[in-house]
């Protein structure tokens, strides 16, 4: 079982730095990082079109479709995904096991500088989620939530 | 597993509802989209065949409110129940904070509903959670059908642990909310208890 996934302001701030740059780098329209749960970390770029909560959820459905079709072939996962659009492309590439990266981007860019730039972003996340676990992993940081009382979840429902 | 953000003050969570094909599992999400309003929810996101039945997964994301100052969100997800789209249910169960079994009532669909709880905790224990430890309603659903069961026939049956349970009419919205309110309300005494 995964441990709770818990992001605090130092690196927020970095992951949205890196998503951010990463657009640029890129030539990019849109770059999202969304948890293998669905979750939507961190969004740069063009995205006040965009659904982005469903992005998230239907990109950890994929990833988790295109894992298990991994192992039934003998393979771990499929760390890398490429679909070509008519119009806009997207890549998604898995990062420290455990958030998925995912880039959408027009003719104005190719695959190979997305790929080129990915790399390097990916790298820099995997440290800063490493850090992130074992900064979760320690004692002392209590849930938020270890306050709440009954009434304050009572009153969620109250309407 | 929920997700804390303590930048953007948000805790996100994942219920699934889970149950036998075409015991409502979708309904219960399309009446909850119905009448929720604008503001406090997303997309309905339904991945289905052509004949309107689950392919994949249907997904609701949900806002409740604030509780000390952290918006919570709620993303509904349901799975499909046709017992050969196992490999995709597995997926859907992965991070998953609370589970409602959704149970048809109808006493033809018994056996069904017993096959799908005995799938739900093999599910779950493949991605290390126990049924009994994680937040869990039940809900007896098509109430208003003449060949529905006993509650307690159900109960003895399907709940034997006696979680909570509602009996539901999910097209008509009875019994939807109170079980949503429920497994969220278990939710969010997990997490009180540090998740």
């Amino acid at each position: 079982m995964a441990t709770q996934l818990v992001m605090y302001e130092e690196e927020f701030t970095q992951i949205n730095a890196i998503c951010d740059r990463l657009t640029k780098d890129a030539n990019a329209k849109v770059v999202f990082l969304v948890d293998k749960n669905g979750q939507l970390i961190s969004a740069a770029g063009q995205t006040q079109n965009i659904d982005t909560t469903s992005l998230a959820s239907l990109t950890a459905g994929n990833v988790a479709a295109m894992g298990g079709l991994a192992k039934l072939i003998g393979e771990n996962e499929f760390p890398n995904q490429f679909h070509e659009g008519q119009r806009d492309s997207l890549y998604m590439t898995i990062v420290g096991q455990r958030v998925v990266l995912v880039v959408i981007f027009d003719n104005r860019t190719s695959l190979g500088l997305v790929r080129l730039r990915i790399k390097k972003a990916s790298d820099e996340l995997t440290r800063i989620f490493e850090a992130l676990l074992k900064k979760t992993a320690t004692p002392g940081i209590g849930s938020p939530f270890a306050e709440i009382s009954d009434a304050d979840i009572d009153n969620l429902f109250s309407e | 597993m929920s997700f804390i953000n303590y930048s953007s003050r948000e805790i996100n969570c994942k219920i699934v509802y889970y149950g036998p094909g075409l015991c409502g599992k979708t309904t219960n999400l399309q009446y909850i989209y119905n009448k929720t309003n604008a503001e406090t929810k997303g997309k309905l996101i339904s991945l289905s065949t052509e004949t309107d039945r689950t392919l994949f997964f249907d997904f609701l994301p949900l806002s409740l409110g604030e509780i000390r100052g952290f918006k919570t969100r709620f993303h509904l997800y349901t799975v499909p129940g046709q017992v050969f789209y196992d490999a995709s249910r597995k997926l859907i169960l992965k991070g998953v904070d609370g589970v409602v079994f959704v149970a048809d009532s109808q006493v033809e669909r018994m056996e069904a509903n017993q096959e799908s709880l005995e799938n739900l905790k093999i599910n779950l224990a493949d991605h290390g959670y126990n049924l009994d430890k994680i937040p869990y309603v039940i809900q007896y659903n098509k109430r208003d059908l003449p060949n529905a069961v006993a509650v307690e026939e159900l109960r003895e049956t399907l709940n034997p642990r006696t979680v909570p349970e509602y009996q539901a009419v999910a097209p008509t919205g009875v019994g939807v909310f109170d079980t949503l309110k429920a497994v969220a309300k278990l939710v969010l005494s997990e997490l009180r208890k540090g998740g």
